[in-house]
């Protein structure tokens, strides 16, 4: 059940978001008219194959493009601030605590020097008053919340001796541990294996339901936005061609696109014997 | 005789000295027994740390196995003499997960799809140009691609690129070892069909090793599971991984995400 808001209520609202890439050939769009809004607690999944912007999107909603070969125009507002156009210093301050990333490649997001203790805790005390003694508490508590055995043995581990499912958790237990009201989820199970993909999906539905955080889910997989979104947006070539409600979505597609994705879904023996049923 | 054919491989690393080195060493692979017909694909299923990769590299000669034997087309691929090994090498072939570590940046796609035919075949150079062309075609690629540098195609094409290498000398069976888990769905469905029809086309064998379960699904026609080293099941007909009460396999299909909101079980109202 999904209450009407109005403006007020959007915890995240792209409005005409178009991002150029200055090219020695003259200034090339990478995306377009991109329109859509993040409401507390919510999901919204961002599908589309490779290639078509979805990257973009939410880096430029980070602030992360380059500033000197890119040019973003459009309003990003996290809770009816205007993101476009802050400094750098500003930003640190909002990436973390305020809008949390999770990446594809679990590997990447740390530094192989630093134990994972190390950089949980630093990530915590750089945007919070704390001392270490509290930021450990904290960090202990949030990697209980995704299940991750025997926590405070682990924070001594280097991120190379944990396996891809654990450190994909460790990330949504970090991107979590401030509560912040959004979280963009690039990719988040993509490198990982059927056991451990639903492990973390059901980690990632747990702090939206427990903290309210809305999240963008950018996958080009429909069997997780399937299970996660309540609105998707479809991506092609750098813009939304269309946008409903999951369950409408997927019953009833619009664009020939959709339609073509959803045509590329593979049909299971017991996929078949359930939907005669539904 | 089974175009390949493992009877009890064992895979370990560890200490031999002592006389039960078998409880000292750490066991990748135990007592893996499994045949392949020719024209056929065997979908092998495993999580991560199931020992896929190395029963791969096992299969295509690269890792020795500790114990049990290799048999392709009736010969020990560990200890044979050279001529038929060099049948071997033409007959077995492999495509892997990572497109662009497959292929040496620095050659064309000419060049990449070149080298088997120059290693062994005696084409005259125009003779090779029109083969790989061929071959290109096969793959859904173009002449124009001749020329490009692995960098200049997606990965959805540089795979079509490494498929098209891997059938240049007419093999009889493809490892594809996690072949199509880097691309997005369209791609994976696309490159999926092409694997299909290759093998209608050419009476290829497949082995179809990786974690997804509906990839192995599409292409398949036996379905094996392995888990922690060991094949615990092997069904001969791959609806039967739909019906298995098998704990390891009930666990694999409960993981598995519904492509259909209605039936999905990781969102609670």
């Amino acid at each position: 059940m999904r209450m009407l808001g109005n403006e007020q209520s959007n915890v995240l609202q792209v409005r005409d978001l178009h991002v150029e890439v200055k090219t020695k050939n003259g200034a090339a769009t990478l995306v377009q008219d991109i329109n859509f809004e993040l409401k507390r607690g919510e999901v919204l999944g961002l599908v589309g194959q490779s290639g078509c912007g979805k990257t973009v999107t939410s880096m430029s909603i980070l602030q992360l493009l380059d500033r000197k070969t890119t040019k973003v125009t459009g309003s990003i507002k996290l809770q009816g601030h205007e993101l476009n156009g802050l400094g750098e210093k500003e930003m640190r301050g909002i990436r973390g605590k305020d809008i949390a990333f999770i990446m594809q490649n679990p590997m990447n997001a740390f530094t192989p020097v630093f134990t994972i203790g190390h950089q949980f805790i630093e990530t915590i005390r750089s945007h919070t008053q704390w001392n270490k003694k509290q930021a450990t508490e904290l960090a202990i508590e949030a990697m209980h919340h995704v299940n991750l055995p025997d926590p405070v043995k682990l924070l001594k581990y280097y991120p190379f001796q944990l396996s891809g499912g654990m450190l994909q958790r460790l990330m949504i237990a970090i991107a979590a541990s401030l509560h912040p009201a959004v979280i963009i989820a690039d990719e988040p199970t993509t490198a990982l294996d059927v056991n451990n993909q639903k492990k973390v999906l059901y980690h990632l539905d747990k702090i939206r339901s427990e903290f309210g955080s809305a999240i963008l889910l950018i996958s080009h997989d429909l069997g997780v936005i399937s299970e996660m979104a309540d609105e998707v947006a479809v991506m092609q070539n750098g813009r939304i061609v269309e946008k409903a409600d999951v369950f409408q979505l997927f019953d009833e597609p619009q664009h020939e696109y959709t339609k073509k994705l959803l045509r590329a879904r593979t049909v299971l023996p017991f996929d078949q014997s359930v939907i005669h049923l539904a | 005789m089974s175009l390949l054919q493992l009877n009890e491989v064992t895979q370990a690393y560890g200490s031999r000295k002592f006389i039960n080195w078998k409880d000292r060493s750490k066991k990748i692979l135990s007592n893996i027994s499994l045949f392949l017909e020719e024209g056929t694909c065997l979908g092998l299923l495993g999580m991560s740390g199931a020992g896929k990769s190395t029963l791969g590299k096992v299969i295509l000669g690269l890792e020795r196995p500790q114990y049990g034997k290799v048999l392709f087309q009736g010969h020990d691929i560990y200890n044979t003499d050279k001529h038929s090994y060099q049948k071997i090498r033409r007959d077995l072939q492999a495509v892997f997960q990572d497109s662009y570590s497959s292929v040496n940046p620095r050659m064309t796609a000419e060049q990449i799809i070149s080298e088997p035919l120059e290693n062994f075949e005696k084409l005259t150079l125009s003779e090779q140009k029109r083969t790989v062309i061929e071959l290109l075609e096969r793959v859904g690629l173009s002449e124009e691609d001749l020329k490009k540098y692995p960098n200049q195609f997606s990965g959805g094409q540089l795979q079509r690129i490494n498929i098209a290498r891997a059938i240049s000398l007419k093999p009889k069976l493809i490892v594809l070892d996690e072949a199509v888990s880097s691309l997005d769905m369209v791609n994976q469905t696309l490159i999926l069909e092409l694997l299909k029809q290759l093998k209608a086309d050419f009476g290829l064998s497949y082995l179809f090793i990786t974690h997804d379960i509906k990839a192995a699904y599409t292409i398949s026609d036996r379905l094996g599971v392995l888990e922690k080293g060991e094949l615990v099941e092997l069904y001969d007909d791959k609806n039967q991984f739909f019906t298995s009460v098998h704990p390891v396999v009930k666990e694999m299909r409960d993981s598995m995400l519904a492509e259909y909101p209605r039936f999905r079980s990781v969102r609670r109202a």
